[in-house]
């Protein structure tokens, strides 16, 4: 182009105010939906129990959230005497600020994603793998013996299902040839439509990856650091007001973020199910409240796991299952020779 | 000098800096698990420098690795420790000229290696062997273990292996007296021999 002199302006502000756009409309978007997502999930619960739910603040309780969001917001904030201030106030911050930067790699539809990373399971792996930390530090931080044990059972618990949840993704990865969230969807991209998609040759991955993704988001019916028979309220006993809102808010996130990474890896991510139709983030956006709606099923209908026999279940049954599959499907691969990374170039390029 | 070559620079000051801060923090900090959340934050800015090398498997893996697994881990522990912190100060002097002695001679180390990197003769052909830019470091890191060194990856699998097997074993010990849950038996208990009805007439009980 004649004439054209790259300047700051040019080259960084304007990409830069981009990208932050992007930041903000994508946080947005998924805050207010969080909102009616926390509702849903009130109101599933509700309808299991034969009761109303929330029903009061606007047409149907539809506002309820954020009535109970000024609630938090305008309330006091305690902080227990002879806690660690800045511990116990950074812990909060720390969930929250992991649950919402994991959201960067998620591909809502086909290059609608803040960061195109290479390694982009990798980076939402580390991410979620850090989520223990705001536990573990509000735990300590609280100076008092529930939330600590609190803080100590969540570090085992979330540990172990990483574990799982770390082979589960490398069986998928397999099949896909690639760590970058994009390619995993486009892999998925065949002529069958729904049945193209990894649910169905990894049907048991599925299973465990649903199972692990409960415990390492602390749902029920693995909610033990929380369980409020034994441990009150777990490592949240001593946090109000906003503070608490970033736990619960941070929580929501990243259990919408596991919705959001098992429709990536087995539900085709924004493709459609049925051949011809056109893709799109409507589906995603579709797959993952239907995702949310098994999650608050299960929280409605299984009662609590008992503490050894969650562990149990994370090192003695799912990680030699996971390793098993890993194994199996590396045969199966190398036996019919079916070529995994056919997807990107570079990997083309190196065969 | 243009923006381009300012932000990378700048970005390798910020980790840097926090990472030789935090790195401080971890042995002048009072707390214990203090000291274990700025290492954290140390293994982070560690993983912001992999990135800014273009390293980023290595960064993500060292995220999870170490700061989502074995550090952890060590929180768990040197939360569970009874620690005197009174006792730990009295200490800091006591320690210091021999912490100080081996800082010096790990410096000296870090200067001789450097040095020997720009001193060599054969450094600068190295130094400006082009990295390959069509294959991705993951890749490049996969063909080099897998295929190259299969053999040896494979034997240090095999070492980690003994090693772990020698540590369960080690600490392995059966104890006497110890009620435990026989997972089996649980999980074969029907209902005919775990509930009783008992019909029970008003005023009696049961006796």
């Amino acid at each position: 182009m004649p004439g054209y002199e790259p300047t700051f302006v040019s080259e960084y502000l304007l990409p830069g105010g981009w990208i932050l756009l992007q930041c903000l409309l994508l946080t947005g978007a998924i805050l207010i939906s969080l909102a009616f997502l926390l509702y849903m999930d009130r109101k599933v619960w509700a309808a299991v129990q034969l009761r109303r739910g929330p029903n009061v603040v606007g047409p149907w309780g539809l506002l309820q959230s954020f009535a109970d969001f000024l609630k938090f917001v305008l309330k006091e904030i305690v902080i227990p005497d002879g806690a660690d201030k800045a511990v116990f106030l950074l812990a909060p911050m720390i969930a929250f600020v992991l649950a919402v930067i994991a959201w960067a790699v998620i591909p809502v539809a086909d290059g609608w994603v803040i960061a195109d990373l290479n390694v982009g399971i990798l980076y939402l792996f580390a991410i979620s793998s850090l989520g223990v930390y705001g536990v573990i530090m509000g735990g300590w931080a609280s100076n008092s013996k529930y939330p600590f044990l609190g803080g100590l059972r969540s570090a085992a618990q979330m540990v172990s299902y990483e574990v799982s949840i770390g082979f589960i993704l490398v069986a998928v990865l397999l099949t896909v040839g690639s760590l970058n969230m994009s390619d995993i969807v486009r892999a998925q991209d065949s002529d069958w439509g729904l049945l193209g998609w990894y649910w169905l040759p990894h049907l048991p991955m599925l299973v465990l990856f649903f199972v692990s993704a409960l415990a390492e988001t602390n749902r029920p019916p693995f909610d033990l650091p929380e369980a409020e028979s034994e441990l009150v309220a777990g490592y949240q006993v001593e946090y109000s007001s906003t503070p608490y809102l970033l736990f619960m808010i941070g929580e929501y996130m990243n259990i919408v973020l596991m919705c959001a990474m098992t429709t990536i890896l087995f539900f085709g991510g924004w493709l459609s199910p049925i051949p011809g139709l056109p893709d799109g983030v409507l589906w995603i956006v579709i797959k993952i409240v239907v995702m949310f709606f098994l999650f608050a099923m299960v929280k409605a209908i299984v009662p609590r796991y008992r503490y050894d026999q969650l562990m149990r279940l994370g090192w003695k049954v799912f990680l030699p299952f996971s390793l098993f599959w890993v194994v199996l499907t590396a045969t199966v691969m190398r036996a019919f020779d079916i070529a995994p990374w056919a997807s990107t170039a570079a990997a083309q390029a190196l065969q | 000098m243009t923006a381009a070559e300012v932000l990378p620079v700048l970005a390798f000051y910020l980790f840097s800096g926090v990472a030789v801060t935090s790195g401080l923090m971890v042995v002048v900090a009072r707390n214990p698990v203090r000291s274990v959340l700025w290492l954290i934050l140390a293994f982070f800015s560690a993983a912001g420098l992999f990135v800014l090398l273009g390293a980023e498997f290595l960064a993500m893996l060292l995220l999870i690795v170490y700061v989502g697994a074995v550090m952890v881990l060590f929180l768990f522990v040197v939360m569970m420790l009874d620690v005197d912190f009174a006792e730990l100060r009295q200490g800091m002097s006591e320690y210091l000229p021999l912490g100080a002695t081996i800082g010096l001679v790990l410096l000296v180390q870090i200067l001789f290696g450097v040095g020997a990197w720009f001193a060599s003769e054969s450094a600068p052909t190295l130094r400006v062997q082009p990295a390959p830019s069509d294959v991705q470091n993951t890749a490049a890191l996969g063909n080099v273990l897998y295929d190259d060194y299969a053999y040896l990856f494979q034997a240090s699998g095999l070492i980690l292996l003994v090693a772990m097997i020698g540590a369960i074993v080690l600490t392995l010990r059966e104890r006497e007296g110890v009620k435990k849950q026989s997972i089996v038996g649980q999980m074969h208990r029907t209902r005919e021999e775990s509930i009783a009805v008992v019909d029970v007439k008003p005023g009696q009980g049961i006796n």
